[in-house]
Formats: C-alpha cells, sequence, structure tokens
C-alpha cells in the first residue's frame, strides 16, 4: 500500500479532519513508517492457520430481554453541549 | 420507449425493527412513540467506559426469521463495528454483523401476475443496531437529535438481485411484511419506520450476462412508494442509457410529491466503512439446541395455514389466500373451525360479515367484540334451519356486536325472528298466498314461471320473514305445481 496525500485526503475526510500542506507531508512519513513496522508480520508463514479473533470458545454471552430504564431524559442531556429540554441539538446536517 | 429491450434486476434491502422489550445490547426500553430521549442508557448514549450486553431475543427473533426462509444457520456469529461518522450514531460505530451473518440462503415465496408462484432467494439475514433520528426541519440552525431509537434491535433482510419488476418487488414485500407479523418479531409498519426497505436497482438488455450499474433508492415509506420509485428509476435509467448516457453508481432519495428520485450521493465519495470484529462482544454461538427451542416455539406460519385451510378444510385458493392475508383473522377463522365443522359457512362468515363489520369501523380484528363461540352458535342455528343467514347476518348479528355477552338464542327469541320450519305453518300461508293471486296462479300454471317469486313475497310477508325459505320455496313450488 502507498501513502499518498490522496490516501491522506480519503482517511481526513472519513475522520472528519482537516490538515494543512506540510503536515500532511509530515503524515505520510509518519503512517509510512508504521506501515513498514507492520508490514514485518507478513515475514511470518500463516498458510493453514485459522485467523484468532477472540480467546474464548465459548462465552454464555446474552441477557433476558429485560427492559429497565436506569437514566432520565435530564441525566442523559446534561453532559451535551447544546440541548434543550427534550433533544440533543447539533449544527444542522441537511439544509 | 424501447422498454422491451431491457431487462430490470432488482435487490431489495429490508430491515426489520424488532418487537423486543429491550434494544439490542443495552436494557432501555425499545419501545416506539416515547417521549424524545427517555428511552436511553449510558450505553445508547456511548458514554466512555460503558460496554455492549447482548439480548438474547434478538438472536431469537433472527432465528424464527431464518428457519422461516428455510436459511442456512450460522454457529459462530462474530459482531463487527460498522464505522462513520454522524450526529445520531453517538459510539461513532454501529454494532452490526459483516462476514457471519446469521442466516444466509433461504427464500421468500411469492405470487407473481400470472397468479404462478415464484421463490426469490435471500442472501443474507443479519443482525445490528438502529441508529438515533435526527430531525433537519425543526429549526432553522440546528438538527434535533432523538436517540430513543439508538440501540434498537434490527435485522437486515437482502435479497439476491432477482426481482424482475416493480410488482414482483410489491409482492415481496407484501409477503415479508406479512411473515414477520405472523412471525410476532416486528409490526411490519413502514410508514412508522419499523420496516424500511432500500432497492438496488440497474437495467441490461436482455441476454446479456454482466449486471448494469446499479442504484440505491432509498425513503420509500410504503410498498406502493418501493413500487413506484422502482417504476420511475427503470424509466430513468433507460431512457439515460438510450440517449446514450452511462449511469452513475449513486444513492438516491424517493420523493413521494413528485414520484421521482434525486440524486443523495455518489457512490465515488463512498463511505469506507472499515468493518472489523467488535471486541466488545464475545461471538455468539448458534448451538442445535438454540435451533430447536426456536423451533417448538415458532409461530403458525402464512403458508401452513393456506395449506391446511385448502387440504383440510376444503377451502379455495382465493378463500385460503384472503384468510392468511393477517394472522388475526386466520387465527380467528382456526379457532371457528375447531368448533364447527360447516367450513365454508366459516368462512363466509368471517369474509362477509366480520370484514365488513370491521372495514366499515376502520377496526383491526384484535377490536372484533365476539368470541369464536357466538359466530359458531349463528353457524349453527343457521344449519338447524332455525335462522336463514340474510336474517342472521342482517338482523341478529349487529345487535349482537353490540351486547357481545348476550347470545344468538336470546337475540333472536327477544326479538321473534326464530325462523320456521313447521311444513304444516308454512303450507297455510302458502294456501293464502294462492287464494290471494287466483289469476297469477294460472299464469303460472300457464308457463309464466317466473311468477314463483312473487308468491315466495308473499310466504316471507305473511310469516314476517321467519319462514325457512328453502322449504318454503319448495312448498311453494309443490302447491302451484300441484294443480
Amino acid at each position: 500500500m502507498t501513502v499518498d496525500e490522496h490516501l491522506i485526503g480519503q482517511l481526513a475526510n472519513l475522520a472528519k479532519l482537516e490538515f494543512e500542506a506540510e503536515a500532511k507531508t509530515e503524515i505520510i512519513k509518519d503512517l509510512n513508517r508504521i506501515l513498514s513496522f507492520v508490514e514485518k508480520l507478513n515475514e511470518i508463514d500463516t498458510d493453514g492457520i485459522e485467523p484468532l479473533i477472540y480467546l474464548v470458545d465459548d462465552s454464555p454471552s446474552g441477557r433476558d430481554d429485560i427492559a429497565h430504564l436506569q437514566i432520565s431524559q435530564d441525566e442523559g442531556l446534561q453532559n451535551a453541549p447544546k440541548h434543550d429540554s427534550d433533544y440533543f441539538r447539533v449544527p444542522k446536517v441537511i439544509s | 420507449m424501447s422498454r422491451e429491450i431491457y431487462e430490470p434486476v432488482i435487490g431489495l434491502e429490508v430491515h426489520i425493527q424488532l418487537l423486543t422489550n429491550s434494544k439490542a445490547f443495552s436494557a432501555d426500553p425499545a419501545e416506539f412513540g416515547a417521549m424524545p430521549n427517555t428511552n436511553i442508557s449510558v450505553i445508547s448514549l456511548g458514554h466512555p467506559g460503558t460496554l455492549p450486553f447482548f439480548n438474547k431475543r434478538v438472536a431469537d427473533f433472527a432465528l424464527r426469521l431464518g428457519l422461516a426462509c428455510k436459511s442456512s444457520i450460522t454457529h459462530e456469529n462474530i459482531f463487527a463495528r460498522k464505522n462513520y461518522f454522524y450526529a445520531d450514531l453517538p459510539k461513532g460505530y454501529q454494532i452490526t454483523q459483516d462476514k457471519t451473518p446469521i442466516c444466509t440462503g433461504g427464500s421468500i415465496r411469492i405470487k407473481t401476475a400470472d397468479q404462478t408462484t415464484r421463490d426469490i432467494a435471500i442472501t443474507r439475514i443479519h443482525m445490528e443496531e438502529d441508529a438515533g433520528k435526527s430531525m433537519h426541519d425543526q429549526d432553522p440552525y440546528d438538527s434535533l437529535i432523538d436517540l430513543n431509537r439508538a440501540g434498537v434491535p434490527l435485522l437486515e433482510m437482502v435479497s439476491e438481485p432477482e426481482i424482475r419488476n416493480s410488482e414482483e418487488a410489491y409482492a415481496y414485500l407484501t409477503e415479508v411484511r406479512k411473515l414477520v407479523r405472523y412471525l410476532d418479531i416486528c409490526d411490519g409498519n413502514m410508514e412508522e419506520g419499523s420496516m424500511r426497505c432500500d432497492a438496488n436497482i440497474s437495467v441490461r438488455k436482455k441476454g446479456e450476462t454482466r449486471f448494469g450499474t446499479k442504484v440505491e433508492v432509498k425513503n420509500m415509506n410504503s410498498i406502493r412508494n418501493v413500487q413506484r420509485a422502482i417504476e420511475f428509476e427503470i424509466d430513468r435509467q433507460i431512457a439515460l442509457l438510450e440517449s446514450g448516457g452511462t449511469i452513475s453508481q449513486e444513492t438516491r432519495s424517493f420523493d413521494a410529491s413528485q414520484g421521482n428520485t434525486f440524486s443523495l450521493r455518489s457512490k465515488e465519495t463512498a463511505n469506507d466503512y472499515r468493518y472489523f470484529p467488535e471486541p466488545d462482544l464475545c461471538p455468539l454461538f448458534i448451538k442445535a439446541e438454540d435451533i430447536e427451542r426456536v423451533k417448538a416455539a415458532m409461530p403458525p406460519l402464512p403458508e401452513e395455514l393456506y395449506q391446511n385451510f385448502v387440504s383440510t378444510f376444503g377451502l379455495s385458493d382465493y378463500d385460503a389466500t384472503n384468510l392468511t392475508d393477517s394472522k388475526p383473522v386466520a387465527l380467528y377463522f382456526n379457532q371457528l373451525c375447531s368448533l364447527t365443522k360447516n367450513y365454508k359457512a366459516a368462512a363466509n362468515w368471517v369474509m362477509g360479515p366480520i370484514k365488513s363489520y370491521l372495514n366499515e369501523r376502520a377496526l383491526e380484528m384484535e377490536a372484533f367484540p365476539l368470541a369464536p363461540e357466538k359466530i359458531v352458535e349463528l353457524i349453527q342455528m343457521i344449519d338447524q334451519g332455525q335462522l336463514n343467514f340474510s336474517v342472521a347476518s342482517q338482523k341478529i348479528f349487529p345487535i349482537l356486536t353490540e351486547n357481545p355477552a348476550s347470545s344468538a338464542l336470546n337475540i333472536a327469541g327477544e326479538q321473534n325472528l326464530i325462523q320456521n320450519s313447521n311444513s304444516e305453518l308454512i303450507n297455510e300461508w302458502v294456501q293464502q298466498a294462492l287464494l290471494k293471486y287466483p289469476e297469477k296462479v294460472l299464469e303460472y300454471r300457464s308457463g309464466k314461471t317466473g311468477l314463483l317469486g312473487l308468491f315466495m313475497g308473499e310466504v316471507m310477508k305473511l310469516s314476517q320473514g321467519k319462514a325457512d325459505p328453502k322449504l318454503a320455496n319448495t312448498l311453494v313450488k309443490a302447491a302451484l305445481d300441484a294443480r
């Protein structure tokens, strides 16, 4: 994978971030270093090995479908930078 | 237009909001219609340090749907994060399934316009959580966010791209809605958004094996609007191709007031959702005993009831289809048939007086006031000749629905409506009728047999409507034919 300005643009877009041109050069360098570090993993022969995602074989996961409320509307809204008595308010997404 | 040389290719994605008590990964209530931001928890708000806790009923509901569609069930289910930023998605990712959907394969049987059946194959059914709701038109500067829906469980059901026209799409969605209602997993209300549909539409020249560029259409809040959107989109794409243009891969929205679609976003700037396994949830293992448990508790399916209505109760295809359209109606009819052997009469009562009663009042079957026993009593009284159908349905039935605690026999007694099957008494009325119109008797006997109705009317009048019409008819005819 080559890290170039186009890729940085895409990643920035996905992360909803904006970078200055010189910052971008730095990021390209950093990302390339990270990638070449991770590349090392490719040296290991993983043919025929199932990817290990979780360390548990089975788990009695899940709860019964019982509803209960633990926080109030006021408590839910209190940390929002902007809210009214009912809703969270955010800058308009669609005009 | 050259529509005949093109072939549309349509695949539908249906989101099915599940009727659980609590959300998919937290215990806050999942119910619709609460005051904004009251059904919330620190988990559905995505507060730091909180962890999801899976609601087992979500898997049970997914299994119900999968088993009903004859899908294969996945043993090891891994949840995945689908990452994107939007104000109504507090965590910044949606918990969904990516590589291991709980159900794969299976099909939905639809009836096409020529009354043949066709199975539309299902690609997958997976579990996921819903996002919150954004309102953009309430305030000039802000969007308002309600997170009651954030975390409500959904099943996403994806069809293979083998739907060939808008009528088939309509039939498919009607069947899916019927099925989820029969399974008690979703109320199937597209207007309120508890069932939502996105359509992937492309067109290609007939004979072409590759697919054309597909367009995804969203925001259709009824099955009819899905059909309209598909119609519009097929025409738009064909016109574009015919004028030398190319279809661009994009997401479009349906405008119900204009009946057209407009571009929302192009797929070139497509979101890369960067799926990866959800580290906060263990894999979910579906075991054989889970499948057996869900199977054992399966509600009756429309297809099974239909088959039973046709083979056991001897109903026509039309009647059986009509009676299985809605689950409460089908179950009511089924109850009637457990109480009477006169299945045809039971079907006629449900499709006739009961459906009219409900339609006139815009009621659902659940609101029908009469227990099946009351209808069965009416059927029996008719079978025993105590009532005829028109007296039963037009006089007794309306009074009975007003007084559901009463009984057909009581009302018939009080209103003096018990039919007379006493042939001696009826014969007296017949003789009186013949005496009243001697010259008509002669006319009848010289061949004007249409006059039978006149005598019948007279007999019914004399009996105040209580003469058993079948018996009266026989007696009138006998008296006239006997010179």
